[in-house]
């Protein structure tokens, strides 16, 4: 019998066969659909994986050029740190989140919104105000770049977890849920025809039964038959005897 | 005349002034700064300099920041030093002089009390040179009028205060024109003053303020482009001294573009070079600059998605190098005559240059940004 693997606890019925085969067809099912998502899952990851790579590249140059252009600054107007913190009233370089979907993965993407501020514009305006203002410009940029990172570096986690989790799933699927169905199926399939065979047999054996008890009966048909046949005989070698002849002493007349 | 009783009164401080000035340092001593590898390389090429140990107390990752504040702070020693044994009219002279980082320190106050800051944080940023008594008193102030009469009618930039009088209210455009409105009547001061001292002084502090005039005149023309400053409001702001006066402010107030500063600068020979944008003229502006050639370009080539355009920042970048290279081609002028007050403000003015370049070159090595660390420029 095919007991070896593991299998769900059922009674082997032909309904139970029925429902199991349907599961296991569902489960394989499953688990092309999830191989597939998570082929597409993979493919994106690695699409993000050279993106990061590159991402990371440019922002160190980025922020290299930023420093040295706020060293630049320093050059040409001295320490306007203070003045620059005190005068930037409202936001000019604003992030937005918008939602991605990647084969049924939801990814945040980061986007930049930046606004034309006017804010300290006039700083530095006696002296240095274009590094200044050359300054903010690659400071932005260096920012759009470490935005573009994080966006990145974001939909990288996501999508390892979701690959991890994807895999965890088809994995599961290949190795236990379809044995599993398969066992079952198998045990009932077996137990079905054990059950066949046993049937068999005892219809079998009903059957010698019944034809011992048919044999038996035929036999002693027989058998009856020949006596009757002996005593008409008899009776017609002994001739008819009068019934009168007999004196019954139950009738008292 | 003066050179008679020059000696009497300023001898002394003038040797000292021209033995502090042989301490600035020399080309082979920026080439071989520019040799280190680390900020501590650089700290032990500077202690055999005139900076000396001043670095030795500073715990390791040195920020060039601190570099700065104490290379400042021996200055500072320095010219204090100087004002205290001055006499009249070198006494004024060298006030004067402090007026401007006074200008600064009253701007970034009233910058920090509109944005009720703590003061002691502020006082802390004053630049020590225009530190005066009645300084913490400015936070009171909540508008330029009150400002007035409460702190700054005792200072001696009262007078200047007067021409800004009119601005109302406190708020940062306003801030911004204040500190330029100041500066202009303190230069047209300042001239005058040297004016009254005559002599050599006069005849090369003339130069130099006129310059100064000239920078800022430039200066606050291409800055005000693409901002809310009025016409009206520029031509404020313009000191009216300088060699652009009047007939180069008046074209100034007018330009929309650089080419039209560039027009108006055109009659000035040694201003028409500054805006020589060609590759030649570059080259023999700033021959040290070689090196930078590369990283710049690459910077360009980075930031060329800027609608900003790479080239034109480029170009007035070198700009405001050009003006440096005159600024300290003026300033070693006044070494080469005696009997002059113009040396201490010389002085001055190639020492904080000296600062800027240190920093500069600081920066470079703790940025790692070899390509750039030739941009400076050396003194002698």
């Amino acid at each position: 019998m095919s007991g070896t693997g593991a299998r769900e606890n059922i009674f082997p019925t032909r309904m139970a066969l029925t429902n199991t085969k349907l599961r296991l067809k569902g489960a394989q099912t499953g688990h092309s659909l999830l191989a597939k998502k998570r082929d597409a899952l993979t493919t994106r990851f690695r699409a993000i994986l050279r993106k990061v790579d590159e991402a990371k590249r440019k922002m160190g140059r980025v922020m290299q050029l930023a420093s040295i252009s706020l060293a630049e600054v320093t050059y040409a107007t001295g320490d306007i740190s203070y003045l620059v913190q005190e005068q930037a009233k409202s936001a000019s370089f604003k992030v937005k989140a918008k939602q991605e979907n990647v084969s049924g993965v939801v990814l945040p993407a980061f986007e930049v919104d930046r606004v034309p501020g006017s804010d300290f514009n006039l700083t530095g305006l006696g002296r240095g105000g274009q590094q200044v203002l050359r300054s903010k410009e690659v400071y932005a940029k260096a920012v759009e770049t470490l935005v573009e990172l994080a966006s990145l570096q974001t939909a990288f986690t996501i999508l390892d977890e979701v690959i991890r989790a994807t895999n965890r799933r088809v994995n599961a699927i290949e190795h236990v849920v379809i044995p599993r169905l398969e066992n079952t199926i198998k045990y009932i399939t077996s137990e079905l025809d054990e059950m066949d065979r046993e049937e068999f047999f005892r219809l079998k054996k009903v059957q010698g039964k019944k034809k011992r008890d048919a044999d038996a009966a035929e036999a002693a048909r027989r058998a009856a038959a020949e006596a009757d046949s002996d005593v008409e005989n008899i009776e017609i070698g002994g001739g008819g005897g009068d019934l009168l002849d007999s004196k019954d002493e139950d009738v008292i007349f | 005349m003066e050179a008679l009783f020059y000696n009497v009164n300023t001898g002394f401080l003038e040797g000292i002034v021209r033995g502090y000035k042989a301490g600035l340092l020399t080309q082979g001593q920026y080439s071989n700064l520019t040799q280190c590898d680390t900020i501590e390389d650089f700290r032990t090429q500077l202690s055999s300099t005139d900076y000396g140990n001043f670095l030795a107390n500073e715990s390791l990752p040195i920020a060039t920041s601190t570099i700065a504040e104490r290379a400042t702070q021996l200055l500072v020693d320095q010219f204090n030093y100087l004002k205290s044994n001055a006499v009249e009219p070198l006494n004024k002279f060298l006030e004067y002089v402090s007026y401007s980082y006074m200008i600064d320190n009253v701007i970034l106050l009233i910058t920090g009390t509109v944005h009720e800051r703590d003061t002691h944080e502020l006082l802390e940023r004053c630049h020590p040179l225009g530190v005066f008594e009645t300084l913490p008193a400015l936070c009171v102030a909540t508008n330029v009028e009150e400002l007035y009469h409460t702190a700054l009618v005792e200072t001696p930039l009262a007078p200047y205060f007067r021409e800004c009088l009119s601005a109302n209210d406190l708020d940062d455009l306003n801030i911004e024109i204040i500190r330029n409105t100041l500066y202009k009547a303190y230069l047209e001061d300042f001239y005058s003053l040297c004016q009254e001292i005559g002599g050599p002084t006069f005849e090369i502090m003339s130069k130099v303020l006129s310059f100064e005039a000239d920078r800022r005149t430039i200066n606050i023309t291409i800055n005000s482009f693409g901002t809310d400053l009025t016409k009206e409001q520029r031509a404020k702001l313009f000191p009216t001294i300088g060699r652009l006066y009047p007939d180069g402010n008046n074209s100034l107030a007018r330009a929309d573009d650089v080419e039209q500063v560039r027009l108006a600068c055109d009659y000035i020979p040694e201003y028409r070079s500054f805006f020589d944008t060609s590759s030649a003229a570059a080259a023999a502006q700033n021959s040290n600059r070689a090196g930078g050639g590369g990283g710049t370009e690459s910077t360009s080539n980075l930031l060329g998605e800027f609608s900003f355009g790479g080239e034109q920042a480029q170009s007035i970048g070198e700009l405001e190098d050009r003006f440096f290279v005159q600024e300290v081609h003026l300033n070693k002028q006044a070494f080469l005559q005696q009997f002059n007050y113009a040396v201490f403000y010389s002085y001055l003015r190639l020492k904080e240059q000296e600062i800027r370049t240190l920093t500069w070159i600081a920066e470079c090595i703790a940025q790692n940004a070899r390509d750039r660390i030739q941009d400076f420029i050396t003194i002698f």
